[in-house]
């Protein structure tokens, strides 16, 4: 299985709620970039160990995330 | 067609059903209660709805709901009830709302009497709740008018998309009087196309709201209302004259001591006094310009203004419309009380012994 | 590639107002993916409060009305006798619904008005600054409460779900929470049911949302989800306070 997330980093208000949730703990606060609200967003470290759950996803207020899988 | 003898809170409930009003919403209070009464018994004997709700502030706001829906929404009350219910009436104005909105008079203030009064002038016609608004402002001094009036109120707040107000004071609301039932005429009114209805496939969500949070927004709107009440100012103003041709007092007065006012014009003209009547129907808009005009007549000598109001509420109107033109003396009474023909003989007299 | 997951048709794109990481956004989600997934989001009419969600109308993508501050489900009740076919809801937080509009709540409840009520419990006012709510829990500190709620000033904290619950015109009332994953799906769950039976006709129906208020409570999102598990959740069990349902088998 291939997962994909997708973050709107310029909708997300870094609020690490998403991070919580990840059960393999790859949802992070991508420290190194900075939207135009001010936040970090977050986004996903290692593609590959997705189980595109969704977790991050249904958890997120500002519906930023999008999870595909194949 | 056969007249038929009526009370005038239960003619004004008939009147509503008449002109489709499909719900409403209402509280016991006196002297009003016999239109939630009555509407408990009969809206729904036509399909229609009615809730009696559990404080005047939610009647109104049921009948927001209700409005904002697409549908024909009444509530009614008495004086300490219109007041709670100006919150609802400022939002609806401020959602541009259509809803009709009957006011049984009592007297105040707090608690005041269970008798008729006038003293709800003020919130009336100055909007009553907060922000910049104004109804229009329907007052009949008989019962064949509170049920003209009442169906007519439903027409001119779908036109423009505003609440309308019934005024009638406690005597209109309990007495009973021969009326008839006429079919009168109905406006072109716009479909509601506005109402939250349920999005059925539109390609955008309908929204009832008074929010405006942006200021450039809000004046916008408040502008755009402004402009609806200018245009309602220019339609809707409406008056009576009775013997005001020659007239060199006249009385100015609504509803009920309107009424006696007749007789008082008679006794004074049966006395040699040349006195006339002038009766503003819509409360707002006022009557201004017509009065105004009354005023300039060179044998117009003086006015005085009656209410069952003690302190005077209408008689600021009066003053505004005639500018300082004549002399204009007031006469009124509150908790109940009466203006009589005799005080209004004798308040005219007096008023033109000292102009002269 | 398949969506596993995106954001609702049930939501506009208008971006959230809210704060960081504060639930109002996940509670709209729910309640959005409900009316999406019963059917009901072009049939529905939605009515929202005064508080932070004041402007959930340009969220929800359906028919909304903005009501006075507590008015709600009068409003509701205006919009559902006349259109008693369709799926209404309000969505009001606990100074709209606990304090000022309590009488309109409780009537509401008590008139079995068949529409659904999403109760979003922060215990503070978040809109105007961070006052004590009546919800707000002893000890916990407040704008106007600043050395913490007593029971000696401020009473004890009101408990609506189960208040609401003593009247026989609410058929159905649950408290939840959407600290974690579990309790979400739990969440979603007591939302769709109450609209499922709001549409089958059944009565009052009432979703006590526990939330949390990061920026009022002056704590990280991920502190005050922590602190809505130990504190809020103890004094506001999570579970069916009452279901007509399982009550009748």
């Amino acid at each position: 299985m291939t997962a994909k997330v997708t973050f709107d980093q310029e909708r997300c208000k870094g609020c690490e709620l998403c991070t919580a949730v990840c059960p393999k703990h790859i949802v992070v606060i991508d420290q190194d970039t900075i939207n135009s609200k001010g936040y970090h967003p977050a986004t996903v470290s290692d593609m590959s160990q997705c189980i595109a759950c969704a977790s991050c996803a249904r958890m997120c207020p500002d519906s930023v995330i999008t999870v595909e899988k194949e | 067609m056969a007249k038929e003898l009526w009370k005038g809170n239960e003619a004004i409930a008939e009147a509503a059903i008449r002109a489709g009003c499909d719900c409403f919403f209402g509280y016991p209070i006196t002297p009003q209660s016999e239109v939630p009464e009555y509407m408990s018994l009969h809206m729904p004997e036509h399909g229609k709805v009615f809730v009696q709700s559990e404080s005047e502030v939610a009647a109104i706001n049921m009948v927001y709901g209700a409005a904002g829906s697409g549908m024909r929404a009444m509530t009614s009350s008495s004086s300490p009830g219109i007041s709670l219910k100006q919150e609802g009436i400022t939002y609806l104005a401020g959602a541009e709302l259509p809803a009709v909105i009957v006011n049984c008079m009592r007297g105040g203030p707090g608690l005041g009497t269970i008798q008729p009064g006038q003293g709800d002038y003020y919130q009336a016609t100055r909007g009553g709740g907060n922000g910049d608004y104004r109804t229009v402002v329907l007052a009949p001094s008989n019962i064949q008018e509170a049920v003209d009036f009442t169906q007519e109120a439903f027409d001119i707040a779908d036109q423009y998309r505003n609440p309308v107000m019934v005024v009638c004071d406690g005597l209109i609301g309990q007495m009973m009087e021969p009326i008839e039932w006429r079919e009168l005429p109905k406006r072109n009114l716009a479909p509601k196309d506005w109402a939250t209805t349920g999005k059925h496939g539109r390609d955008h969500t309908n929204v009832v709201n008074s929010l405006f949070i942006d200021p450039n927004e809000c004046d916008v709107h408040n502008d755009h209302l402004a402009a609806k009440y200018a245009e309602m100012e220019k339609n809707e103003v409406r008056w009576d004259e009775h013997n005001c041709e020659d007239a060199e007092v006249i009385i100015t007065a609504y509803g009920t001591p309107a009424r006696i006012a007749l007789t008082a014009i008679e006794q004074l003209r049966e006395e040699g006094v040349k006195a006339g009547l002038f009766r503003p129907i819509t409360l707002w808009p006022f009557p201004e310009k017509a009065l105004h005009d009354l005023a300039a007549k060179p044998q117009v000598k003086a006015f005085v203004d009656v209410e069952m109001s003690s302190t005077g509420q209408m008689i600021d109107d009066v003053r505004l419309a005639v500018e300082g033109q004549k002399p204009i003396s007031y006469l009124g009474h509150a908790g109940g009380v009466m203006p009589t023909v005799e005080e209004m003989v004798e308040a005219a007299k007096k008023a033109l012994k000292e102009v002269k | 590639m398949a969506i596993v997951y995106q954001k609702s048709a049930g939501l506009t794109d208008k971006q959230l107002h809210y704060c960081p990481g504060c639930h109002h956004g996940i509670i709209h989600k729910l309640v959005a993916e409900s009316l999406v997934e019963l059917g009901l989001l072009d049939d529905a009419i939605g009515v929202c409060p005064v508080g932070c969600s004041v402007f959930a109308y340009n969220y929800f993508n359906c028919d909304m009305q903005e009501a006075a501050h507590g008015r709600a489900p009068a409003v509701a009740t205006g919009i559902k006798r006349t259109h008693p076919n369709q799926p209404i809801f309000t969505y009001q937080g606990d100074g709209d619904l606990a304090s000022i509009g309590t009488a309109e709540i409780v009537h509401a409840a008590m008139r079995g008005e068949k529409f659904t009520t999403i109760f979003v419990n922060n215990a503070i006012y978040g809109m105007t600054g961070g006052q004590m709510a009546p919800t707000t829990l002893i000890g916990q500190k407040a704008t106007t409460c600043p050395l913490g709620r007593t029971k000696e000033q401020a009473g004890m904290p009101i408990r609506m779900a189960e208040m609401l619950a003593t009247l026989d015109g609410c058929v159905y009332a649950e408290r939840v929470c959407v600290a974690d994953m579990a309790n979400l799906n739990k969440a979603k769950k007591a939302i769709k049911k109450a609209f499922q039976l709001q549409m089958e006709n059944k009565g009052f129906t009432f979703v006590e949302v526990l939330s949390t208020c990061p920026t009022n409570w002056g704590m990280t999102p991920l502190k005050a989800v922590e602190w809505l598990k130990e504190n809020m959740a103890a004094y506001y069990p999570l579970g069916v306070v009452k279901d007509i349902e399982t009550e009748a088998k």
